[in-house]
């Protein structure tokens, strides 16, 4: 097994044992999106108006909600200096750990969407399209949120810092997310648009995120 | 492993700073194949942190840091085992997940359960380490230097927390690393129960 897969491995075991936290973001997920009908009421065509701005506001506060541990407990348990003396260069290793924490966390994410989806009216065939915005901009989140999770470890400040950090540098993933999403339920806007703006925002935190959180532990003391 | 007949870890002038304080400076030594050396000091004269420094968690504020004769493609970290104070395990994971995957990420490749008997630590393989106690975590810890080979061996107190028979079976492992042509710095306050020079750090300023 190479040392990419092992830690990708690793990390997905962590999350869905006992107390790994994996299960945590769809529920808190899912309570977010169903407390929103009952604090704007029943109107069903409000309700389908704004359901694809509270879907993304619901999975990006829920992505987030775990990311500060990312580092944190391999730091707590000195899991991280060995991590650090290892051959594979930090930013694949850094890679990896987004990776599985993408899969255990924000990808069930989309996949419970379409069931909330009905909470809030919006009819199949544009609660697909939704899911399909989610998987391509949960990415950019999880990527992004990388580099508050990093910085908050070497900084030793708590998780509260990671939001604080990242939900500014959210902000064009959360424009496009919900413009594709609105354009898919509309027909009136062109859904490209914004969906390739979208899947361009995730290759590049894809890319600039394990470069830069890779920077702060280099340079963390 | 690659352990050449010339191998060498040296360091000159080296110099520390830790929160605007200087931990020590002006400190080297020299260390060959099949040498041991015991860092003692008094809390706080600089033991953790020189072997923070040797395993390139931590800069060092002057001087160098050198191992001749190793494999010139990797650092000295990529070479060197580094056992601190935390023990690096996953509660949830079982004590062969645990080591499974340090000899999958940090390239040992080994068969686990041969580290698992030397450490004695088979009977226990499959429950998880939340499970273990303080002295069979640190028998896990150890498992995971017997099990990756790497000639550089950088122990923080490696006996603490460890009883009779364990410090025992510790002096066989580190024994049979340093016939085998390793080296060895542990930092320590109890004899280590081998062979080995002393370097005496200053008292805490």
């Amino acid at each position: 097994m190479t040392a990419f897969s092992a830690l990708l491995m690793r990390d997905l075991r962590l999350a869905v044992r006992a107390g790994g936290g994996a299960g945590m973001g769809v529920l808190y997920f899912l309570i977010v999106v169903t407390l929103v009908p009952f604090a704007i009421g029943p109107e069903l065509a409000l309700l389908r108006r704004i359901g694809p701005a509270i879907l993304w506001l619901g999975a990006l506060l829920a992505s987030l909600l775990t990311l500060d541990r990312l580092f944190a407990a391999d730091r707590e348990d000195g899991s991280l200096d060995l991590l650090l003396m290892a051959g594979m260069p930090l930013e694949i290793a850094i890679g990896a750990k987004a990776l599985a924490h993408w899969l255990a966390s924000a990808l069930p994410l989309v996949i419970a969407a379409p069931v909330l989806g009905i909470f809030l009216n919006i009819e199949p065939r544009a609660m697909a399209a939704i899911a399909i915005t989610l998987l391509a901009g949960t990415p950019a989140l999880t990527f992004l949120g990388l580099i508050g999770a990093a910085l908050a470890v070497t900084l030793r400040r708590g998780g509260l810092l990671v939001p604080v950090l990242i939900l500014p540098l959210t902000v064009p993933v959360l424009i496009f997310g919900v413009a594709a999403s609105e354009a898919a339920i509309t027909t009136t806007m062109p859904f490209g648009t914004p969906f390739s703006i979208l899947c361009a925002l995730s290759l590049m935190s894809v890319v600039v995120g394990p470069l830069a959180a890779a920077v702060a532990f280099r340079h963390a003391e | 492993m690659r352990m050449a007949e010339l191998m060498r870890l040296s360091a000159q002038n080296l110099g520390c700073r830790r929160g605007g304080r200087d931990v020590f400076a002006d400190l080297g030594f020299s260390l060959g194949r099949g040498e041991a050396l015991a860092v003692t000091g008094p809390n706080g004269s600089g033991k953790s942190s020189l072997l923070r420094l040797l395993a390139g968690l931590l800069r060092p504020a002057a001087g160098r840091i050198e191992l001749e004769g190793g494999d010139a493609d990797l650092t000295l970290a990529e070479q060197a085992h580094y056992l601190g104070h935390q023990d690096a395990l996953k509660s949830v994971l079982t004590v062969r997940e645990n080591l499974q995957f340090w000899s999958d990420y940090l390239g040992g490749g080994e068969d686990c359960r041969e580290a698992l008997v030397a450490t004695g630590l088979s009977e226990l393989a499959d429950i998880p380490a939340a499970y273990l106690s303080a002295g069979q975590r640190r028998r896990l810890s150890l498992a995971r230097l017997v099990g990756i080979k790497r000639p550089v061996w950088l122990l923080d107190e490696p006996a603490s927390t460890l009883d009779s028979a364990g410090q025992t079976r510790l002096a066989e492992l580190m024994g049979n690393h340093l016939h085998q042509g390793g080296l060895i710095v542990a930092a320590t306050h109890a004899p280590l129960g081998i062979a080995a020079r002393e370097l005496q750090l200053g008292t805490a300023r």
